[in-house]
């Protein structure tokens, strides 16, 4: 059903896309770079080599996840600005179970993986609970947590788990979801499992969402949770569901990036900011499983792409942020970029018209 | 600004009337749907002209238009024979154009006088010159008798008042050509009755007056010339004089129509619901039912008649479980039903048409097919250990749209994209489906046409006459007069008589509606 983007949508980005690049360009211009060479070199970090692809897909990867947790909530009326928080908490979560315990990889795995979907699915269960229960508003409540997910984390990192520099211990190898079989594919990339379980978890969304019982409830209490009362549901439940399960989206993409490209956690003096791109990812992607995958892979090749840019030619990276600000900025005025698309299709009408 | 008014001949003895309004050829396409479809319509001035049509035949598009809010893609408007063209309301006001809209545009926590002049304050320096105000407006409401106290705030006055504050509202910005939306719809029959001797006040100082309405009677009563409008064309205009219902009707639906409602008797069954002293607050924690006593029958149709407010909404969610009593008994079929949550209920045999469709009985976004699972998706038929059943969901949704008639483009697809009618058929079709005993209709036809509001009666008294209980909820009083079998009053959150419709009137009601008792007649 919805896992298809419907024709319309797919326009708008497109053009947003276009648009945002034409923006940066004039950025460059009056910076006084070559737009045409920064973009040039662009293009070459992301697709040029095995390499450079691997490495974008470790980009992506935790994209999408907190692109899904983002568009899930969406999806059931919420909106969850704490994937930042839920992240950090998961991969906390996972790491702990990484270093601490000892068991066979298909144990271990398996293991740390649910640590941090539970660990983020409770930070988020948390602002649900006061959602539904005492009416808080999530944005709120989840903005909070993000904070405080933030400092508890440097703070049982730095008690519990400190090795010699401003990071935790490594975990154990058995723990880890980074293979040599798969780097060496990409020319030693720290691509990781994580995109596996990227992919997985947005069909599992979708299929959540569109096949089951609980997502037809979900969907109900989304869009009517009125209706969805007098239909019976119970709305409360409901809500602190959608966020256990937004939350543990999230925690999972702490469990990739922990598990799968560093193997430890660093003490961060900034947020990593994951979350918060995933917000804008659920946007791109209005909010499907199929949208948020392509909105994760436009803004993770955007980002890593513009570090090559900044070798290569020398164009700030910041130029790239303004790019992908615009893109934002279009799609979420959409109107423009709707009325450029209603112009394109004028223009081969007028043009058979003249022809006859 | 000053009007320029039209040759003084027309005015005196001249057998044409001047023209207060009059609109040429009129075309105005949605979506490459016609709405209005070369519409000429002509209001003489100071007449009482009513514009009569089905939901969605185009009457408040052509008014939208004639006040700015709208502009025709092709068309002529004469405002007093002078050609003007009207691109926003500012420019109608200006015209001299003022609309009372079906929903009030006030502000409640605001008082009377200041949501009269809202937006056009006269000043004093820096400061609003209050006295200025209310000398001009209390001029006007002695010239038109609309009494009123400037000084109550608009949250603690009447819907009445409240519509008389939105006239004054339009005077007082100089409109000398008003336009009523739908105005007696939420009004008692005494407050309608006031209504119509302001419009003719209104008339008889030189105002003209545009009444929307789809009531027959109220034309009858109050118009002196009406204009039918049909799928977006203009199908005659009459004088009031010469014209009747059954002629209006069948012009307005197309098709001859059965006004009366054929209503077999019946005997009443066993005792189906019993409410014994139920109370409940409402939602800004004030009591709004104080302790509620009724019983309904099978095979009965139990109407709830009362002004809105009075604990109507309450009432039906305490019965279904959307709000909790605060104390009471409540008896389904022996069964006590006090407490549990609205699933058990309607498991135990409640079905319920909600009074406001859109916000409760149907989510927008879903499709034909989920909206009708709603409430039963959850049922062994439509899901397998959590996963939905697709097939038979939608096996269940071309049943019912079979059965009951729903227009649609397919069971897939949104429920947006059906009529008004349709949606309500959907709600209709879901709730009496599930073979409930007590069927509660609360305002089950709000704003629909005639022909889906004859279908949903019969599908009201189909439910009686097998046998269901139905309690019918509704503010259209003929709505209660012509199906119920028994008419229960609620004032204030206490039902104030039980009479039986073939003996009583809409004046008797009126006076219970308002609180006023009448003698006591309860039928048992």
């Amino acid at each position: 059903m919805n896992f298809n983007m419907k024709k319309h949508n797919i326009g708008v980005p497109f053009v947003s896309i276009i648009l945002a690049m034409l923006v940066g360009a004039v950025a460059m211009l009056l910076a006084g770079y070559n737009p045409v060479s920064a973009y040039a070199s662009f293009f070459d970090g992301i697709f040029s080599s095995p390499y450079l692809m691997g490495e974008t897909i470790r980009q992506v990867t935790p994209l999408i996840f907190t692109g899904l947790a983002v568009a899930f909530a969406f999806r059931t009326g919420l909106f969850n600005i704490g994937a930042e928080g839920q992240f950090l908490v998961g991969q906390l979560a996972a790491v702990a179970v990484g270093i601490f315990f000892k068991l066979p990889f298909f144990l271990h795995i398996p293991l740390a993986i649910l640590a941090a979907a539970i660990a983020g699915g409770l930070w988020g269960a948390i602002p649900g609970y006061l959602k539904a229960k005492r009416g808080v508003h999530e944005v709120i409540t989840t903005i909070m947590m993000n904070w405080i997910a933030f400092i508890l984390t440097n703070y049982l990192i730095r008690t519990y788990m400190k090795a010699e520099s401003e990071r935790s211990m490594d975990i154990q190898p058995t723990a880890s979801i980074s293979f040599e079989w798969l780097s060496d594919l990409f020319q030693g990339a720290r691509i990781h499992l994580g995109i596996v379980i990227a992919l997985l978890f947005a069909f599992l969304m979708y299929f959540l969402l569109w096949r089951t019982k609980q997502g037809f409830e979900l969907r109900a209490v989304g869009s009517n949770s009125l209706a969805a009362k007098y239909a019976g549901m119970n709305v409360k439940r409901n809500i602190i569901k959608a966020m256990f399960i937004s939350g543990a989206l999230a925690g999972l993409g702490g469990a990739s990036e922990g598990l799968g490209v560093y193997g430890y956690m660093t003490i961060s003096s900034v947020f990593p900011g994951v979350g918060y791109d995933g917000i804008a990812v659920a946007l791109i992607g209005s909010n499907t499983s199929i949208g948020v995958i392509l909105g994760a892979i436009l803004f993770g090749a955007l980002t890593f792409g513009a570090q090559n840019m900044q070798m290569a030619s020398d164009v700030p990276y910041e130029i790239i942020r303004i790019v992908i600000a615009f893109i934002i900025f279009f799609i979420a005025s959409s109107d423009i970029a709707k009325s450029i698309l209603g112009l394109l299709r004028k223009i081969p009408l007028r043009s058979r018209k003249g022809g006859a | 600004m000053p009007l320029l008014r039209p040759g003084g001949q027309s005015y005196q003895g001249v057998k044409r009337m001047a023209l207060a309004v009059e609109m040429k050829n009129i075309t105005k396409t949605f979506y490459g749907m016609k709405a209005n479809d070369d519409i000429s319509f002509q209001v003489e001035k100071g007449e009482i002209h009513a514009l009569l049509g089905e939901n969605g035949a185009g009457k408040s598009t052509l008014m939208n238009i004639l006040f700015g809010l709208y502009q025709a893609d092709q068309g002529e408007i004469l405002i007093h024979e002078t050609p003007a063209k009207i691109s926003d309301p500012q420019m109608a006001i200006d015209l001299g154009i003022g609309m009372v809209h079906q929903h009030f545009m006030l502000v409640d926590n605001f008082t009377v006088l200041e949501n009269i002049i809202l937006g056009a304050e006269p000043r004093k320096r820096m400061s609003i010159d209050y006295n200025k105000a209310s000398k001009e407006i209390e001029t006007l409401s002695n010239q038109y008798g609309l009494k009123i106290n400037l000084n109550s705030q608009v949250r603690d006055i009447s819907i009445g008042m409240q519509q008389k504050v939105e006239i004054l509202k339009t005077l007082y910005r100089g409109a000398d050509i008003l336009i009523f939306d739908e105005p007696t719809a939420v009004l008692t029959p005494q407050e309608i009755q006031e209504l119509t001797s302001i419009m003719k006040n209104l008339t008889s100082e030189g105002k003209t007056v545009i009444l929307i309405t789809h009531k027959l009677k109220e034309i009858l009563t109050i118009a002196n010339a009406v204009t039918v409008i049909r799928r977006g064309k203009v199908c005659d205009t009459l004088r009031v004089k010469d014209t009747n219902e059954v002629e209006l009707a069948e012009k307005m639906v197309g098709r001859k129509v059965t006004l009366q409602l054929n209503k077999d008797e019946k005997e009443r069954e066993g005792l189906v619901l019993s409410l014994r002293d139920v109370r409940a607050k409402d939602n800004r924690g004030l009591d709004a039912l104080h302790g509620i006593d009724l019983e309904v029958y099978g095979g009965e149709i139990v109407g709830i008649a009362g002004v809105d407010g009075n604990g109507q909404s309450e009432l039906v969610e305490v019965i279904t479980g959307l709000r909790q009593a605060q104390s009471g008994e409540m008896i389904l079929a022996g069964n006590n039903i006090s407490g549990l949550h609205t699933r058990q209920i309607h498991e135990k045999g409640i079905a319920h048409i909600p009074e406001d469709r859109h916000r409760l009985g149907i989510v927008m976004d879903m499709t034909l097919s989920e909206n009708l699972v709603l409430n039963s998706y959850f049922k062994k038929e439509f899901n397998k250990r959590g996963l939905l059943n697709e097939k038979s969901i939608k096996a269940h949704a071309r049943k019912l749209i079979d059965k009951f008639d729903i227009r649609t483009p397919s069971e897939s697809a949104k429920i947006r994209a059906l009529s008004g009618g349709n949606q309500q058929k959907a709600v209709i079709a879901r709730e009496i489906e599930g073979d409930p005993k007590l069927l509660i209709a609360a305002q089950p036809t709000r704003g629909l046409d005639v022909g889906a509001i004859e279908f949903i009666h019969r599908q009201i008294l189909n439910e009686r006459d097998e046998g269901k209980a139905v309690l019918l909820v509704s503010f259209e009083l003929e709505e209660i007069l012509s199906l119920s079998d028994r008419i229960a009053v609620i004032y204030e959150g206490r039902i104030v008589g039980i009479v039986d419709p073939k003996e009583t009137t809409e004046q008797e009601l009126g006076l219970l509606m308002s609180g006023r008792s009448a003698r006591k007649e309860t039928v048992e």
